[in-house]
């Protein structure tokens, strides 16, 4: 009875579909309350790792719990006591806002009452009294991403799976989910969020996981990670290839790591700390003392891709395998068909 | 190490399968009534079949002793029950697609209740679009011959024979998984299934290869029981012979089904 058990607690998960090691020896602890935010480029893993979790997945080696209960031998248990909102938002085209709750209510075993008096407070705090008794076909990718994560948390979890929650969403509907999630972890609810953006894991996550290829290849704070990116990048895109060379030289000593050159974006990237405007400042000093010719210059805080370079030495592939092309694009053609 | 909430008994997860099931039978009827385009075309389209068969085709067929508006109503019946099949492959397998059978089985909510849901659902609109044929039938000359007893238990047959059906379909979804896929698929057994069959005409008037098909195809067999039913002719043989192929299916079929669901991502 000393330390309460971990929210989620992971040892040495894997998880195979065929010849691709989806998840190759995951290990992670979440304290309760807290908000890990799990970081990794398309087929990483993130959505496995969430699956095996919520019990939609049977793990072939390793062990997870959730709240203290494995998540093979005591799915049950981990169902009652956990809520997801699933990359795709699982939500009910025929079915108007309100009844999409209150059955979600219902098939987690509230009572009738409970069910629409839940249903009714949910979609007022999450902004949709107005539409809630129109059918979500109509509703917009936003009102939709919200309606899925009013779904997720009926039966109040104490433990919440969100699998990239705001993908696909313009910035204003991304800020506002944000501060609703915001408000769940204020509440106590333990949070695991799976996000493309550094950004968003930074502005929501206590502790920072980056998969790559089903392993972390780092965990920690924001500003521990950015530290070891090398905090903010200049970026010069350059009008000719050719200057490539030289611009890597003239920008060599004002960074804080070595700088890269992306072919395909024609872009030199230099992480330049905390020295900020003045690093950039110096930058177009230098280069044009040395004539490189720029299409664009600036000064941006680290993205994902900065992060992976900086800790893989190679460019976040955007699929690893030929397996997940065809799968991503058999869910996309699904999904599209779907739609009306 | 504490166990909070322990695992509830034996009678309240009965209760609960039972209360899940009927709130996604709910749900399955609440989809169909809201895209009435669909419940109207899926009711039209067996309609159609009925007025075509019994007047384009019907002055051609003669059956002895029995007029063709009675001799295949109860084959259009049948074949609009296995039709009714569709609905489910498609359904599941767009629910699937759309994240909606995770999001299920990420609940507390029992384990096949989606399947449950579905299959009662179906059932119901097969029996109504089957008591809306009765009425087709009626006005084209269709009667019940041997009392409302009989009657009745040529609708329950139709019903369980589409149970049957959908069934078979539900392992298909749930396996495609992609809904034109299944679509096509349905469309690929469906056919033969029901014409290859005594649904419309007399299985003797086929080519002999052909009749040892058709004899013993369940539509067949679940048609001539009902045409018994119906307007007479022997009950009890084809009926149990109807009988085995139903239990026969489902037991096949549904456990498939179950494991499909347990499997499908
Ligand atoms: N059901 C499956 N069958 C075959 N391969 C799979 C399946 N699910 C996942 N994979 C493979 O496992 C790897 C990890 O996929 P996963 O969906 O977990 O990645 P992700 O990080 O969620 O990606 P994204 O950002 O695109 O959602 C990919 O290579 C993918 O192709
Ligand atoms: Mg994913």
């Amino acid at each position: 009875m000393s330390t309460p058990p971990a929210a989620i607690a992971v040892e040495g998960l894997v998880k195979t579909f065929g010849s691709t090691r989806a998840l190759d020896g995951v290990d992670l602890e979440v304290p309760p309350g807290s908000v890990l935010g799990l970081l990794g480029p398309n087929g990483s893993g993130k959505t496995t790792l969430v699956r095996v979790l919520t019990t939609l997945s049977l793990p072939d080696a390793g062990r997870a719990r959730v709240l203290g209960h494995d998540v093979v031998a005591e799915p049950s248990a981990v169902r009652r006591r956990i809520g997801l909102a699933g990359q795709f938002s699982a939500v009910d085209d025929h079915l108007t806002g309100f009844e999409n709750l209150d059955m979600a209510g219902r098939l987690c075993h509230l009572d009738r009452a409970t069910a629409a008096r839940r249903a009714q407070e949910l979609l007022e705090r999450f902004g949709l009294a107005e539409a809630a008794h129109r059918v979500a076909k109509g509703y917009s990718g936003g009102m939709r991403r919200r309606l899925d994560l009013a779904a997720s948390l009926v039966a109040r979890p104490e433990v919440l799976f969100l699998d990239e929650p705001t993908t696909g969403l313009d910035p204003r509907s991304r800020l506002d989910l944000w501060s609703v999630i915001r408000d769940l972890v204020r509440d106590g609810t333990t949070l695991l969020l799976t996000t493309q953006y550094l950004e968003e894991a930074d502005q929501l996550g206590d502790v920072i996981v980056v998969l790559d290829r089903g392993q972390v290849i780092a965990r920690g704070s924001a500003p521990a990670l950015k530290g070891q990116v090398g905090g903010d990048v200049v970026t010069a895109r350059l009008v000719d290839p050719a200057d490539a060379e030289r611009a890597l030289a003239a920008l060599g000593p004002i960074g804080v790591a070595t700088p890269q050159y992306d072919e395909e974006e024609r872009e030199v990237r230099v992480p330049v700390g905390s020295a900020g405007p003045g690093a950039l400042l110096e930058a177009v000093r230098r280069l044009d003392q040395d004539e490189v010719a720029l299409a664009d210059i600036a000064l941006r805080r680290p993205s994902l891709d900065d992060v992976f370079l900086a800790l893989t030495g190679h460019v976040a592939s955007d699929e690893s395998t030929d397996a997940g092309k065809s799968r991503r694009r058999r869910r996309a053609r699904a999904r599209a068909k779907a739609q009306p | 190490m504490s166990t909070p909430a322990g695992e509830p008994g034996i009678a309240a997860r009965a209760r609960w399968a039972v209360s899940d099931s009927r709130v996604l039978t709910e749900r399955y009827l609440l989809q169909l009534v809201r895209v009435p385009t669909v419940l109207f075309f899926s009711l039209i389209q067996p309609v159609m079949f009925v007025l075509l068969f019994r007047y384009v085709f019907g002055g051609a067929i003669h059956i002895p002793g029995v007029g063709y508006a009675e001799y295949m109503l109860p084959g259009a019946i049948a074949q609009t029950a296995a039709f009714a099949s569709f609905g489910t492959a498609i359904g599941l397998a767009y629910d699937l697609g759309r994240g909606l059978i995770d999001r299920v089985r990420s609940m507390p909510a029992a384990r096949f209740a989606v399947l449950v849901g579905r299959l009662t659902s179906d059932t119901l609109r097969s029996l109504a679009v089957v008591i809306v044929l009765l009425g087709v039938g009626y006005a084209v000359g269709f009667r019940f011959d041997n009392g409302p007893g009989p009657a009745l238990l040529m609708v329950l047959v139709a019903v369980v024979f589409g149970l049957a059906i959908c069934t078979i379909a539900a392992f298909v979804g749930l396996a495609l998984k992609d809904p034109e896929a299944v679509q096509s698929f349905g469309l690929v057994w469906l056919f033969p299934l029901t014409f290859v069959s005594g649904a419309f005409v007399p299985v003797q008037t086929m080519p002999g290869w052909l009749q040892a098909v058709a004899r013993p195809n369940p539509v067949t067999l679940v048609v001539s029981t009902m045409r018994s039913l119906a307007y007479g002719g022997p009950i009890a043989t084809h009926l149990w012979e109807s009988l085995a192929w139903v239990v026969a299916i489902l037991a096949v079929f549904g456990p498939l089904a179950v494991r499909a669901y347990r499997r499908a991502s």
